[in-house]
């Protein structure tokens, strides 16, 4: 439990970082005050195939936990598998207007995959999950947010076991990583920094329930 | 306040990592995203059927726990039930989806439409 938390203190060090935050500018979020939102199939500039659709597969909550109805990512997928965009690449050129006209959606949110996946070193295997989000609004192609998406996740922080832990440490992740796909876990962490993070995060949408604890 | 922050902030990362029972979220997740996962990545372990019966059983946990289903559940569950061939059971749950999540409607509507024609999903 306790090397639990410092690795999640690790990560949270690693993704928030030292530096002051700049406060967002809302105007045109507060403006537009979107209800819904498309994520549309992230373009993918990693080496990593299955990126789009590991990150698919976490987008959802934070969003809709932050009170955004959010479109059925797979059911979307599929239609416009069906209606000709085989790719992300593709899906990606969807012009604002046929969004407008067939999925009503009041803002889309375009992603960026820079870097996923386990990267193997001699003596760690880190988990990298690096990209941007965009929020634009439909009805006037605004970008209404965005934000920058990153984490990294170390299994082996926590072993202070000098060489010969790292190696081993080393070893049993990467055997580890083989069988069961981390990056979801760490996608997670970086939409739940970029979405919730303090100054720059995503505003509450309509469905946002508020609890006097929060 | 430094330290309030750190500590929303683990509280926050602790919440995610965790992802079950004791979280606070909003909405009954249960094993919805997972199966998105699942469906793009390893459609051979989350056949129709299986998703299915999954999604089933996580809108009973949500009403056990007087929560609501996300977002995209009950249209996921149509999805599933259309590539399964159950007809009327993804409508059922389409509408459900619309019922739940009124901005959803002119996806779903137009969904339904083509299916009058063509069948919805694979």
């Amino acid at each position: 439990m306790l090397k639990y938390i410092a690795q999640v203190v690790f990560l949270l060090i690693v993704v928030s970082g030292c530096a002051t935050v700049e406060p967002y500018d809302y105007t045109a979020l507060k403006a537009n005050s979107p209800r819904s939102i498309l994520v549309i199939p992230p373009v993918n500039n990693s080496v990593e195939v299955t990126a789009p659709y590991s990150f698919l597969s976490t987008i959802t909550a934070p969003l809709a936990e932050s009170g955004y109805y959010v479109y059925p990512v797979s059911v979307i997928d599929t239609f416009l598998k069906e209606n000709g965009l085989p790719t992300p690449a593709e899906m990606n050129s969807v012009p604002l207007e046929k969004i407008d006209e067939i999925i009503g959606a009041d803002a889309v949110l375009y992603v960026s995959i820079d870097d996923w996946g386990q990267k193997y070193n001699v003596l760690s295997s880190i988990t990298v999950v690096k990209g941007h989000l965009k929020l634009v609004s439909v009805k006037t192609g605004e970008l209404l947010w965005d934000a920058p998406i990153f984490a990294q996740h170390d299994p082996n922080s926590g072993n202070g076991n000098g060489l010969v832990g790292a190696l081993v440490g080393a070893i049993v992740s990467q055997i580890a990583g083989e069988i069961s796909d981390n990056t979801p876990m760490v996608s997670r962490m970086a939409n739940n920094v970029a979405i919730n993070g303090p100054k720059r995060g995503l505003l509450y949408g309509p469905y946002k329930v508020i609890k006097a604890e929060k | 306040m430094k330290n309030y922050l750190v500590i929303a902030l683990m509280g926050l990362g602790l919440a995610v990592l965790s992802g079950c029972a004791t979280t606070k979220t909003q909405y009954y997740w249960g094993e919805y995203e997972n199966l998105v996962y699942q469906t793009h990545i390893k459609p051979e372990e989350a056949l129709p059927i299986v998703q299915i019966e999954k999604l089933q059983k996580d809108i009973q946990k949500a009403e056990a726990a007087n929560k609501p289903v996300p977002p995209g559940l009950y249209a996921h569950l149509g999805l599933m039930y259309a590539a399964n061939g159950d007809k009327s059971l993804a409508l059922d749950s389409l509408n459900k989806e619309k019922e739940l999540f009124p901005e959803s409607t002119l996806f779903i509507d137009g969904l339904i439409n083509r299916s009058i024609n063509n069948e919805v999903g694979n």
